[in-house]
């Protein structure tokens, strides 16, 4: 036996080998059951050296997608900071092309509504040795514009004209203390006098201790030094003390509240009264006027159209102007009687209102004719 | 008999036998069946490689010895089963008799030679995957197919690898 198997050595192996591994196949398939010391082996020898693999090669992976991505990244970042710059730079115009549209539509609504007469000016620049105080405006007496003339803004005094040049003015602010106007509290009507501090605030002066001023209380101009118009507003009381000889009153200008770009110089002064509370300049928002009959734009084209026509009276009068045109009447002459005002005009849409496409035409109305008409 | 050289006493492939060091022989064969576990995840056209057969016939091959083929083949074959969701024994009873002849041919013919090698790469990966199908019908009862020219074509890509594999595994063998 022996010498079979040493004869045979590498066949027994072999044989030995085959048959341990069909006892085990057959051991499984039978059974059903998994050998499992051996997989547990097996994959605690795989699982290391596989996460090891794993782990190199997401790290070298990433590391590569890191780093093309970073290179794309860094382009990219140059890209969007120089997108960045041209869209700030952008914004900061557009803003200040926005500013400048809202101060010059505030200043011409302004404008508008006041019944002063006023030229809008622009602050081109400070006067060299004034510390700020006196400023240059690009109106001059060219302009129109005087020594001793009032600035303002919608939100209140700014200053006063010192000196006027063919093109530029010398604007004095109020905060420069040799500035003085007359001025009027809202509620306790105190009168003082308005004074600049040299920085940003206001004081104002010869108010005796006994009177009552507020803190918040609002002054305004009180038209006594005849460069201000009464009723302009100049500012709210900061704080209020008595003082040794007078009361000591501050204020903080709202003229200048919202910076100072642009100003108004009053040509010609409209005292107002002064106003009662609530405070005159709290925003209040108004709605745009109403669209013209037919006319599906805004109430500011309908301001700006051809016609004129704002109102429903507006709009009658157009109306019976055009019966009067179309019968050849003459409005104010004696002896003519008035117009036939049942008559369409042929040619006119009244009112400006669209005609039906299918409506049939209407026959001329024979309208007995009008005591007042003229006879042929 | 007792005056013959000692160069002479002992057959002259015995003495051309090739000894690896044993973090070779245990981790050639892991790393290749963890090549064969890992690689086709990301390179699936990978998947075609046997490299634990590969390894299996280059180790036996070297070894020139039945028994040591024998049990590569069944150590490896085993391994290899255990990664798969099949029953132990499979792979390892073919890898088995793989290494055994894979071992026996390199007792007659000198394996260090290129074409003896792919030609013995090839025919291996030819049988390997035809009595695995034996077997698995034989054994198992699966029903699995055996596409002979897609198994030669998938032999001569093997076979194809395996000598510059052979070649770089020659680089770890144990100079004396």
């Amino acid at each position: 036996m022996d010498l079979i198997l040493n004869r045979y050595r590498n066949l027994t192996a072999l044989v030995a080998a085959i048959l341990v591994q069909l006892v085990l196949l057959a051991y499984q398939v039978k059974s059903n059951q998994e050998v499992r010391l051996i997989r547990v082996w097996s994959v605690s020898a795989v699982t290391p050296l596989a996460r090891l693999l794993e782990s190199g090669r997401s790290s070298t992976v990433s590391f590569f997608k890191d780093y093309f991505v970073l290179l794309d990244v860094r382009e990219q970042n140059k890209r969007l900071q120089a997108d960045l710059n041209r869209i700030q730079l952008e914004n900061q115009y557009l803003r200040s092309e926005l500013d400048t549209s809202e101060r010059g539509r505030a200043l011409s609504v302004f404008q508008e509504q006041s019944r002063m007469k006023t030229v809008a000016a622009r602050i081109i620049g400070n006067s060299p040795g004034s510390n700020g105080r006196v400023v240059l405006i690009d109106r001059g007496t060219g302009s129109g514009i005087q020594p001793g003339m009032a600035v303002i803004t919608p939100d209140g005094i700014v200053g006063k004209i010192v000196s006027s040049y063919p093109t530029a003015s010398n604007l004095l602010l109020i905060t420069d203390p040799s500035f003085a106007a007359g001025v009027i509290s809202q509620k306790n009507r105190v009168h003082g006098t308005l004074k600049g501090t040299g920085n940003s605030s206001l004081m104002v002066d010869y108010v005796q201790n006994e009177q009552t001023v507020e803190v918040g209380e609002w002054f305004y101009t009180a038209g006594d030094d005849r460069i201000f118009p009464k009723g302009l507003p100049a500012g709210t009381v900061t704080a209020s003390g008595p003082g040794r000889t007078v009361k000591e009153i501050f204020l903080s200008p709202s003229g200048l509240q919202h910076g100072l770009e642009d100003v108004l110089v009053i040509l010609e002064g409209d005292h107002k009264p002064i106003p009662e509370l609530p405070v005159p300049n709290q925003s209040v928002h108004l709605q745009p006027l109403p669209p013209a009959d037919g006319d599906p734009a805004d109430g500011l084209s309908a301001t700006r159209s051809s016609s004129g026509a704002q109102t429903d009276l507006d709009r009658e009068v157009q109306h019976t102007r055009r019966i009067g045109e179309d019968q050849k009447h003459v409005f104010g002459e004696r002896g003519r009687g008035a117009p036939d005002f049942n008559k369409i005009p042929d040619n006119k849409i009244p009112d400006n209102r669209v005609p039906d496409p299918g409506a049939r035409p209407q026959a001329p109305q024979a309208s007995p004719p009008s005591a007042n008409q003229p006879r042929p | 008999m007792s005056d013959i050289p000692a160069q002479f006493s002992e057959p002259p492939r015995r003495s051309s036998v090739s000894k690896f060091k044993w973090i070779a022989i245990i981790g050639i064969p892991l790393t290749a069946i963890l090549f064969q576990v890992y690689v086709p995840r990301f390179f699936t056209y990978l998947a075609y490689l046997e490299m634990p057969l590969l390894v299996t016939v280059y180790f036996s091959l070297m070894r020139r010895s039945p028994p040591a083929g024998v049990l590569f083949g069944m150590c490896i074959g085993l391994a290899q089963d255990s990664l798969s969701n099949h029953p132990l024994g499979m792979f390892g009873i073919v890898k088995t008799m793989v290494g055994y002849f894979a071992a026996s041919v390199s007792q007659r013919f000198e394996a260090n030679s290129a074409v003896l090698r792919l030609v013995l790469a090839f025919f291996f990966f030819f049988f390997h995957q035809f009595f695995y199908w034996v077997l698995a019908r034989a054994l198992l009862g699966e029903a699995i197919s055996f596409e002979p020219i897609q198994t030669l074509v998938l032999a001569v890509l093997n076979a194809a690898v395996a000598v510059p594999l052979f070649h770089i595994l020659d680089k770890l063998k144990v100079t004396e």
